[in-house]
């Protein structure tokens, strides 16, 4: 990257006429003036903004004129890496890429595939996928809580926050024995049987992650300080936020109600009863509204689907996809068949395409796969929330004063690897 | 003109008839049907998409490499209709050399997802605001997505060693 005077050159002239000023007084003529400008970058190793993300700022004193996102410095490649790696050996890059929901990345790329390769799966792995994402959503939205607080200088709700966030990566740990790149749902169903005792553990997670949030939100939602940050700021027009792609609590927050569970439902998302929140204020305040109450219906899910739990297989019935048990492998020779083809060439998925969408906790994450008949995929592409959203964080700075620009960036909830993948 | 596919779907249909032989062919798939149309009629086909037929929102454009055949690069538009919850794509055909006219000034979001594709399979765009590479460096060479560029390194792989 060049340096930032370059920038300066290219920008177009008409910015200078275009300063919007929040506090509604006209700014001196000099002040608009190229002389007095400055160009500040912000990141990539900036504390809020949460990764390597470059903000490259155009500033009259506090103001920011025009905000450029530079982003790409985590870009791994993980879309070319999908093409030279068998269909279940992808699961695990799928992981990397939102590292803060694993699982909801997970389940979109395992359901991606098994539409081409049409396996049905059984109830009770599909409950399962369930209960466990919407407990990666509730600890992506405590993640996100504890770091916008902590931006805006509440210190204590962030060690809070990941105080319960803990427990539910606690929980991850005894399903699938990681914490975080947890891989657990797969091609077929999950990858392990679910731990003895799960049920109590869960149980527990809820009464305390439930008991957490009323205190979080006695803590903010009230609180002066935090109101004052963060109302009637990040806003912008509706329309302008669709054609931008922002998907999730931002357009949930500014009244849209799209959400991925109740428009296309997968795995079971149907049979739940539960409320896609939103709120009509539009601003960073809002945004936080619905994420709070997200949290609360992400419970609600967890509860019912602990308390309706069906029985059954939590794999699907698919031995050419599927590794057989490891008894079977050693005594039935069929069984030792499919699993050295499956190991060794992977499995065949028909010719086609598909274009899978989940909710993610950011937005609409869409998963495009395009087979070609063999074991590796043809091509693999994410449409991930993060990348969508943060194309509008441009917008969103124009005239803010700088100290918004925190608070505005922290409601967005990017995660980078999730943009630049 | 209309391919014989394409009869059963109403959109297409419609489309036909606002802009005569702009679909070539036409597919289904598990979740949604895609148009293919022609490289030129792009900015008619979408505009119309957008605002006659309600796909208000763009999810995303992406391509997809199938060399070696030709023509090499599938262009896709993924369309998403927020009033009717019905999602569509938008396909193009297209050579290495061709020119494809950028969307962004019908959908502005298109600006970054041009780019992407610019940047990681070379196609070229016209009339885009600011089309330069996203992902890459600047002085990146190579279009890493393409299927004839190696996995393991351009200049230098570790399988040489």
């Amino acid at each position: 990257m060049k340096e930032g005077t370059t920038h300066v050159e290219s920008l177009d002239p008409q910015h200078e006429l275009q300063v919007a000023d929040p506090s509604g007084f006209e700014l001196p003529q000099e002040a608009t003036s190229t002389a007095r400008r400055m160009t500040l970058n912000m990141g990539p190793q900036h504390p809020s903004t949460h990764g390597v993300l470059r903000v490259v700022l155009e500033l009259d004193g506090e103001t920011i004129l025009n905000a450029r996102p530079e982003i790409g410095y985590l870009h791994t490649g993980i879309e070319k890496e999908f093409e030279v790696k068998k269909y279940q050996q992808g699961i695990t890059l799928t992981d990397r890429v939102d590292y803060l929901s694993n699982l909801g990345n997970n389940l979109c790329y395992a359901l991606a595939v098994e539409r081409l390769l049409q396996i049905e799966i059984p109830p009770f792995a599909q409950w399962m996928r369930v209960l466990l994402c919407e407990l990666s959503r509730v600890s992506s939205h405590l993640i996100w809580l504890g770091t916008h607080a902590l931006d805006l200088g509440a210190m204590s709700v962030y060690f809070y926050c990941f105080r319960e966030r803990e427990e539910i990566a606690k929980i991850f740990e005894t399903f699938s024995g990681q914490r975080m790149m947890t891989s657990y749902i797969r091609i077929g169903g999950l990858a392990l049987e679910p731990p003895r005792g799960w049920q109590k553990i869960v149980g527990n997670v809820i009464g305390s992650v439930g008991k957490g949030i009323e205190e979080y939100h006695n803590l903010l939602s009230s609180n002066p300080i935090f109101m004052d940050r963060t109302q009637g700021i990040g806003g912008l027009p509706v329309e302008t936020m669709i054609e931008l792609g922002v998907t999730g609590p931002m357009i949930r927050a500014a009244g849209i109600k799209m959400d991925a569970r109740k428009d296309c439902p997968h795995s079971s998302y149907e049979k739940f009863d539960f409320e896609v929140p939103t709120r009509t204020a539009n601003d960073v305040y809002a945004r936080y509204e619905v994420r709070m109450e997200e949290m609360r219906q992400s419970l609600r899910i967890v509860k019912q689907a602990l308390d309706g739990m069906p029985s059954g297989p939590w794999q699907a019935d698919a031995p050419h996809v599927l590794l057989p048990e490891r008894e079977k492998m050693k005594t039935e020779m069929e069984s030792l068949i499919y699993h050295f083809k499956i190991v060794t060439e992977g499995f065949r998925v028909p010719e086609g395409s598909v274009y899978q969408v989940v909710e993610s906790p950011r937005g609409e994450l869409g998963y495009y796969v395009v087979s070609d008949g063999t074991a590796k995929p043809h091509r693999v592409f994410m449409r991930t929330p993060s990348f969508g959203n943060l194309q509008a964080l441009g917008a969103m700075l124009e005239g803010v004063p700088i100290a918004d620009s925190i608070a505005i960036m922290g409601s967005m909830d990017f995660v980078l690897g999730d943009v630049d993948r | 003109m209309l391919p014989d596919a394409a009869a059963q779907n109403p959109t297409a249909v419609e489309l036909e008839k606002v802009v005569p032989g702009a679909i070539v062919d036409f597919k289904t798939a598990a979740d949604c049907p895609t148009l293919y149309v022609s490289s030129h009629s792009i900015i008619s086909v979408t505009k119309y998409l957008k605002d006659v037929a309600g796909f208000s929102r763009l999810s995303a454009i992406t391509a997809v490499d199938w060399w070696p055949r030709q023509p090499r690069f599938e262009i896709l538009y993924f369309l998403h209709s927020l009033k009717e919850d019905t999602r569509l794509r938008v396909a193009i055909r297209a050579k290495e050399t061709d020119l494809i006219e950028s969307v962004s000034r019908i959908w502005r979001g298109a600006n970054w997802y041009e780019r992407e594709v610019f940047d990681l399979f070379g196609v070229q765009f016209f009339n885009h605001p600011n089309l330069e590479r996203i992902m890459l460096p600047v002085d990146w060479e190579g279009y890493p997505l393409r299927k004839d560029y190696p996995v393991h390194g351009h200049k230098y792989s570790y399988q040489d060693e």
